[in-house]
């Protein structure tokens, strides 16, 4: 019986080895439904040419002026005009305290104690784990917190709070460069890719930022490099013509480096200033998925360097959060992160270990479905929101 | 990567064999471990608490203090407990008595309802029945289209009435929905909802309408397995708004530990009944408690994998098996080809390398490898003579060619195979070299240039109690650490579910697969 577990291993690891060879081409291919029939091999050596250096099939282009009727039926004005960004900020900080109110009450009863006891700093640390900043981050933030309030003797509440709320602002990196690369730099436009895992609202963040870029009197066109979930170039559609912007797309299946280089091509040549392109959902362990992602960068870097990158992480991830940022990091080269879904009640820890251990700065943060609801990330409004019930 | 939960307890249990009863701070110790695991695994912190009160009991009991490996044995504690929650009482779907069985989806944004809907349709089809998607999002653009498209590829019917896009009365087309599946003579009614989050007080109030207007037996909480803390929150407004029957786990083929399965069912005592893991409309199955307690844990599947050799092989050709293994570079393409048949009669060969202990960055290889490519491997083995399979060294260009032209593959993965099979071959002897193999008798101290860390695997995890196993697992522990030639090849987290199980030692490496290089095409 022994040997079998052991034989059962080896054969698995051994299959495993061998098949790997057509795996990897097979995924690089993409991930329809089917995979491609086998090319029959005919001449003398019938190996397929590079794949990145083939010129990238033209895909059907659609351009929509407005939208059906059928498809948006907004009232008034066909294309409606995105608020502004300044106004944005006071509606959107609302829904952001009240997404964070069970942390804030729970830092207020233990900052309201007497006495800062054992309990109480069980207390603190409990409730930045609820916030899924995880284990390590929050130890290190109550262990500096603890410090300091020995050494400054700290008492009253208001003074704990101030420090809480430093050390949680330092914990989100202020330093962090967070200016959105969307204005043209060389000749072209300003291309920014955004990527993430599945249904983290990729998509919906690519329309919500042609919406403030339109707002700011800029020209955008989109590229739908999800050729793979269904419907998806049409969600990505449907959003650019709310703001009149163009959405390039291929044929579903299609191979999405095609249609992102075809993009940026057509971005150049309608000479707008940035090129926004969505790709399809896909877990971080998808190693096929992944290289496609890396495919689809550098096919597009033959126009020239992308200027942003956008990992799209949603506030309700765990701990896996941290993971997903760093392979996405490995293989894209993100730029900047997009925290999403803040208006609920989950809370976005994560990007604290996220910003600490890679260094890669949160640039926007989504509060809700609309088409406005995406605003910049700053450190000290995020902690200010957290902690919105302890008044000091 | 995280230290396992075995890494952890065995530093704890160092140096306390044989001191009899626990002492309190021992107990606390071992709290205090199994908390930080779970927090890792992201269960929420309030199920975190009360779960290791209950398990704090039975750590402190006979049970461990007796154990010979006290750390082994509270393993196996918390995988019962585990075990225990995430089962509960399993069930299957509820039918209706009179007319159509309703199922209504319901959950945030983004968590994956629609495919899921897709899935489950095509699951219920194959089950003999004639289900109809209903598009109920109305909200999300072009959610209608999608579910649409997701209706096709499933063969099913798709009821949408509404174009959607913020236009049309979701529970109008909920309510109609019934009447057509009774004119259009479907059995079964999937609801697809929009996604919604716990505070929207009048997105939940809609979910509630949509209940009323179907009336279904069922109402599946669709939760994304990667959900941190907020698990609870949205699994009580859930709970509290629309109410619901059962929970579907999604994204399982991620490497998240998924600790938010513990969260929901702690909190709201409703069972796990599917698990969703791919994007394949086929990637579905019904949920293991056993292997998501593993999963939370960060151990492998080892359990269900040894379940199914024992019953797919009997002793003798087991043997058989092993000795050919061992044989070194007589292995030979045909016998790999005879013990890869053998292999696949155990189950889908994803399936069966997806319960390898080890991290998420293998089981990414895994969830890609199909029984599809096993038989393109064994298409090129058949195209061979005798004489190739039989020394695949003699295989030279003109003969890939033909191989390639017989097979109906390219020449490019004839001699992928070719020199692959090399390489797996210097791979397997290697391995068994450390197993003492054949046979599985025990030999593993004469493997050389094995680098097993700390050499306090000896005894490897003999815990009193082995309902399954009689004797030591054979030397796995022999398995040399980084593989010359696989970077870096451990698998972090080769710990096994302690469910009667001596665990893989600490250290134990085997190759992870996911540092293969790749064959650039
Ligand atoms: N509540 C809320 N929902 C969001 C937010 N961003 C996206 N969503 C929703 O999340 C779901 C998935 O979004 P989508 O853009 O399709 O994700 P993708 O798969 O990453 O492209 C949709 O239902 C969106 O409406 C947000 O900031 N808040
Ligand atoms: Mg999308």
């Amino acid at each position: 019986m022994l040997a079998i577990i052991v034989t059962v291993v080896v054969l698995l690891i051994l299959a495993a080895v061998l098949v790997v060879g057509f795996v990897v081409p097979r995924v690089r291919r993409g991930r329809g439904e089917l995979p491609p029939p086998p090319v029959r091999s005919t001449g003398v050596t019938a190996t397929k040419p590079p794949v990145e250096s083939a010129a990238p099939a033209a895909p059907e282009r659609l351009v929509q002026p407005a939208p059906p009727a059928a498809e948006t039926a907004p009232p008034g004005p066909l294309l409606d005009v995105p608020e502004p960004i300044a106004g944005r900020m006071q509606r959107l900080r609302a829904r952001l305290a009240r997404s964070q109110t069970s942390l804030g009450r729970g830092l207020l009863s233990v900052l309201s104690r007497d006495k800062l006891d054992d309990d109480a700093w069980d207390e603190i640390e409990e409730a930045l784990l609820t916030a899924d900043v995880g284990l390590k981050s929050t130890t290190e933030i109550v262990d500096r917190l603890r410090t300091r309030t020995q050494i400054l003797g700290t008492r009253s509440q208001g003074e704990l709070r101030a420090l809480l709320s430093e050390e949680l602002v330092t914990a989100l990196r202020p330093e962090l460069d967070r200016t959105l690369h969307t204005v043209p730099t060389g000749s072209g436009p300003a291309v920014v890719m955004v990527v993430g895992v599945n249904g983290t609202g990729k998509t919906t963040t690519c329309g919500k930022l042609a919406r403030v870029l339109v707002a700011d009197g800029r020209t955008v066109l989109l590229g739908a490099a999800d050729t793979f979930r269904a419907a998806a170039a049409d969600q990505l559609q449907t959003w650019g013509a709310r703001v009149g912007a163009e959405t390039i797309r291929g044929p579903e299946g299609g191979d999405p480096a095609s249609v992102a280089f075809e993009a940026v091509k057509a971005g150049k040549e309608a000479g707008v200033d940035a090129v926004l392109i969505d790709t399809a959902g896909r877990l971080h362990t998808k190693v096929g998925l992944m290289d496609e992602l890396g495919k689809v960068k550098r096919v597009v870097e033959k126009h020239g360097p992308i200027d942003e990158t956008l990992l799209v992480l949603d506030a309700t991830t765990g701990q896996n959060g941290l993971t997903q940022a760093r392979v996405f990091l490995e293989v894209a080269e993100v730029t900047g992160v997009v925290l999403t879904k803040l208006d609920g009640t989950a809370k976005g820890g994560i990007v604290i270990s996220v910003q600490a251990e890679l260094g890669v700065p949160v640039k926007l943060i989504g509060l809700g479905e609309g088409a406005d609801d995406l605003a910049p990330f700053d450190p000290e409004q995020f902690v200010d929101a957290l902690l919105g019930d302890v008044v000091g | 990567m995280f230290d396992t939960l075995s890494d952890r307890l065995n530093k704890v249990f160092t140096g306390l064999r044989g001191k009899g009863r626990l002492s309190e701070a021992d107990i606390d110790a071992t709290a205090r471990e199994i908390r930080i695991a779970l927090l890792e695994a992201d269960v929420a912190l309030p199920v975190v608490r009360q779960f290791i009160a209950a398990v704090k009991e039975r750590a402190g009991g006979e049970e461990v203090s007796r154990a010979l490996n006290p750390a082994q044995q509270v393993i196996k504690i918390v995988n019962e407990e585990l075990v225990k929650i995430l089962g509960g009482e399993t069930r299957r779907l509820r039918y209706a008595k009179t007319g159509p069985t309703v199922i209504m989806l319901a959950g945030l944004q983004g968590a994956g309802k629609t495919t899921l809907a897709g899935k489950l349709a095509r699951h219920l089809k194959q089950l003999g029945h004639t289900p109809v998607l209903v598009a109920c999002d109305l909200q999300r653009p072009n959610a209608v289209n999608q579910l649409q498209v997701v209706g096709e590829r499933a063969g099913v019917a798709v009821y949408a009435p509404e174009p959607g896009n913020g236009v049309g009365d979701p529970v109008a087309v909920a309510k109609d929905s019934i009447g057509f599946a009774q004119r259009a003579q479907h059995d079964m009614v999937i609801v697809d909802t929009a996604g919604r989050l716990g505070i929207d007080a009048d997105m939940m109030a809609q979910a509630a309408a949509i209940r009323d207007a179907v009336q279904p037996q069922e109402i599946l909480f669709v939760v994304d397995a990667m959900v941190g803390q907020d698990a609870v929150n949205t699994a009580e407004a859930f709970r509290d708004g629309v109410g619901f029957s059962g929970v579907v786990l999604t994204k399982l083929d991620g490497d998240a530990r998924g600790g938010a399965a513990l969260s929901v069912r702690y909190v709201t005592g409703q069972p796990i009944m599917f698990a969703s893991n791919g994007e394949k409309l086929e990637d579905f199955d019904v949920f293991h408690p056993d292997r998501m307690a593993s999963r939370i844990l960060g151990m492998g599947d080892m359990l269900s994998l040894i379940e199914q050799a024992q019953r797919t092989f009997d002793e003798d050709e087991a043997e058989q098996m092993a000795a050919k293994l061992a044989s070194g570079t007589e292995f030979t393409l045909e016998d790999f080809l005879d013990q890869l048949q053998a292999i696949k009669r155990m189950g889908p060969i994803g399936n069966l390398l997806g319960m390898l202990p080890g991290a998420g960055q293998m089981k990414e290889m895994i969830s890609q490898v199909d029984d599809k490519d096993l038989d393109r491997t064994a298409a090129i083995i058949r195209s061979m003579t005798p004489a190739e399979r039989a020394d695949p060294k003699m295989i030279n260009g003109s003969r890939r060619l033909r191989i390639a032209n017989g097979s109906g593959m390219m020449v490019s993965e004839v001699n992928n195979l070719v020199d692959r099979f090399f390489e797996a071959r210097k791979m397997m002897m290697r391995m068994t070299g450390g197993m003492g193999m054949p046979g599985g008798r025990r030999n593993a101290r004469s493997a050389k240039g094995r680098k097993n860390k700390k050499g306090k695997n000896k005894q490897a995890g003999r815990g009193p109690t082995q309902p399954r196993m009689p004797a030591g697992f054979p030397g796995m522990g022999g398995l040399p650490g980084g593989l010359g030639g696989l970077p870096g090849g451990g698998l972090p987290g080769g710990g096994m579910p302690g469910a009667g199980m001596p665990e893989l030692p600490p250290g134990t490496k085997l190759p992870d697969l996911s540092k293969l290089k790749f064959p650039k095409q």
